[in-house]
């Protein structure tokens, strides 16, 4: 009778650590989809904002038509973009244009002094730290996620179904691992 | 972090029952005082059980709440300070928070923050008008980042748990002392024979209860205070790995630090719970004192050189304390090497000097609703809520404005 007892004893520990294991790892791989996802939004909601940016800016910056079609032309290329590749390659053109940008802007105080521009500003700063901020958060998620596939005993159950390890985000380009977040 | 997140998970439960613990004691002993005799004493027990559940349930579900409206913390809409919302999301985003905190803010020229809730999904930043007119945006970045930890780590739950029983003994330790401030007095104008003979005994319980009156607070006040120094550190290591930019939150530190108000919305209860002690010109580090120094904090920060993780933070925290390092091991033993972002170089506009009194003073009319108007002469009108006209008239160029 005891060893009977113990046996389903052990039996119901090891369903119960079954369960909880193979949970925290759909919850870690969830995460890390979310934080995915979370990149895309933050690069639409940058698209939503350079016409309007633009626009702004362009009354007062007459000389500076070659910085705004920069602008205009890597987001119609990130918009356009079939592959992930292409994508993130537009991305990054995009992100060096606008803080080319950034830079520029310091010569004109009278667009320093317009609230809208201010406000406009703020919101670009802030997308551009929201972007990167998901990314890093993404790599976060992604370390937690693969430690635990690696770690006994969950590896066990990753390998059962089909856990696989994911990749961290990685900027390509050179020149936009070299700028610093946007900031004024 | 899970190691910690559990273990804030089980000192809140632990304290609750600790508080439990000292609540029924308390009642035992009132009620043995008062009532004189041992049933009374269980009727005691009873009457604190009953406010231990009700104190735990309000602590658990609306605690955030009065922890917020007893600092006079409004809830701000994003035009009230956009700037403030953003920095709020961001870090949201870095830590992966299911949901952006609500957003409170405190009209107290003394620059501080706090957060509080229950749990991730029901979590509010608050921060004062003070603050926000003190820092730049990294700053406040790592003030905000500081706040989103304590969420991260699940401080909020224990903190807000704890505010709430503390208030709870505190408040009935007060009315214990009233009631025998009234029994005395009453005592000695109806002076009944059989009491005054009824023994040592009582006399004995009586001094006994006035001694758990006095120290039940103040034990409560020690184990709330002692536990919240090593939150404040960690609170610290988690802002700088989700900003990757130490030198954010030892800036905004050393503005706080250098500033001589004391808070006015701020009381013994709610303390801990700010970035920084809200308290000014007292002694900095005593048994009592509810945060770590902020000088020894600052210095912390100041010397993670090499990277932002917790192992830096780990490493500087060794460096200049000569103490064992906070972070617990799993926290430093799992991750690879954090590189430190590059701050910007404050532009012209941040270097000019600010006028952080005219600033509070914009903030806390935006946080009551006013409405600000440009003339075309270059003033700034202020509109108080409760003005509904259409138009108004500069009274410097005596143009009229379209509102």
């Amino acid at each position: 009778m005891v060893p009977l007892i113990i046996a389903v004893v052990v039996v119901v520990l090891l369903v119960v650590m079954f369960v909880g294991i193979y949970n925290s790892l759909v919850r870690l791989r969830n995460q890390v989809d979310n934080a995915w996802s979370q990149i895309d939004v933050q690069l639409k909601r940058r698209h939503d904002l350079i016409p309007n940016l633009v626009e702004t800016a362009k009354a007062y910056m007459t000389h500076e038509r070659e910085t705004f079609e920069k602008i205009t032309e890597a987001r119609s290329k990130a918009l356009g973009a079939k592959s992930i590749a292409e994508a993130s390659k537009a991305e990054g053109e995009l992100t060096e244009a606008l803080s080319k940008f950034m830079m520029v802007v310091e010569n004109y105080p009278e667009l320093k002094a317009n609230q809208n521009f201010l406000a406009l500003q703020e919101a670009l700063t802030s997308t551009e730290n929201k972007i990167a901020f998901a990314r890093q958060s993404y790599n976060d998620q992604v370390l937690f996620y693969n430690n635990q596939l690696q770690m006994f005993p969950s590896n066990i159950i990753a390998g059962m179904f089909n856990f696989t390890k994911r990749d961290y985000f990685e900027i390509e380009n050179e020149a936009e691992r070299s700028v610093p977040q946007v900031k004024f | 972090m899970w190691e910690q997140i559990r273990v804030n998970k089980r000192n809140s439960v632990i304290l609750l029952g600790l508080m439990g613990a000292v609540l029924c004691g308390l009642g035992f002993l009132l009620g043995f005082a008062f009532g004189g005799g041992p049933e009374a004493g269980w009727v005691g027990i009873f009457v604190a059980a009953c406010i231990w559940v009700v104190m735990m349930m309000v602590s658990l579900f609306s605690g955030d709440q009065i922890l917020l409206a007893s600092s006079r913390a409004k809830p701000v809409t994003e035009e009230v300070h956009p700037q403030l919302f953003n920095v709020v999301e961001e870090m949201t985003i870095a830590a992966n928070l299911p949901k952006m905190p609500a957003v409170y803010i405190i009209n107290d020229p003394a620059p501080n923050a706090f957060a509080t809730g229950r749990n991730p999904q029901h979590a509010s930043v608050a921060v004062t008008a003070g603050l926000l007119a003190r820092l730049n945006r990294d700053e406040l970045q790592g003030v905000i980042a500081h706040e989103i930890s304590h969420i991260l780590h699940r401080d909020i739950l224990y903190v807000t748990v704890a505010g709430v029983m503390l208030g709870a003994v505190v408040l009935l330790s007060q009315v214990f002392f009233r009631g025998m401030f009234y029994s005395a007095w009453g005592g000695r104008r109806y002076s009944s024979r059989s009491r005054e003979n009824g023994g040592g005994a009582q006399v004995l319980i009586m001094i006994l209860a006035i001694f758990a009156a006095i120290l039940a607070p103040l034990f409560a006040q020690i184990l709330y205070f002692s536990l919240s120094r090593k939150r404040e550190y960690l609170a610290d290591a988690g802002a700088v790995r989700l900003t990757r930019y130490p030198e954010g939150l030892a800036g905004a530190l050393e503005k706080i630090a250098g500033t001589e108000l004391s808070m006015e919305s701020a009381n013994k209860v709610t303390a801990p719970m700010y970035i920084a002690n809200p308290f000014r010109g007292r002694k900095a580090v005593n048994l009592f004192s509810t945060h770590p120094p902020i000088e020894e904090r600052i210095r912390i920060l100041r010397a993670m050189s090499h990277g932002a993780g917790f192992k830096d933070y780990n490493q500087a925290f060794e460096q200049v304390t000569h103490r064992v390092g906070v972070i617990p091991p799993s926290a430093v033993g799992s991750e690879d090497s954090i590189g430190i972002r590059q701050g910007a170089l404050p532009t012209a506009e941040e270097a000019a000097v600010k006028h952080p009194q005219h600033q509070i003073g914009d903030i806390i009319r935006k946080v009551n609703g006013f409405r600000f108007i440009s003339c075309s002469c270059g003033l700034r009108l202020k509109l108080p809520p409760d003005y509904n006209g259409k138009t108004i008239r500069c009274p410097r160029c005596k143009r009229t404005l379209n509102i």
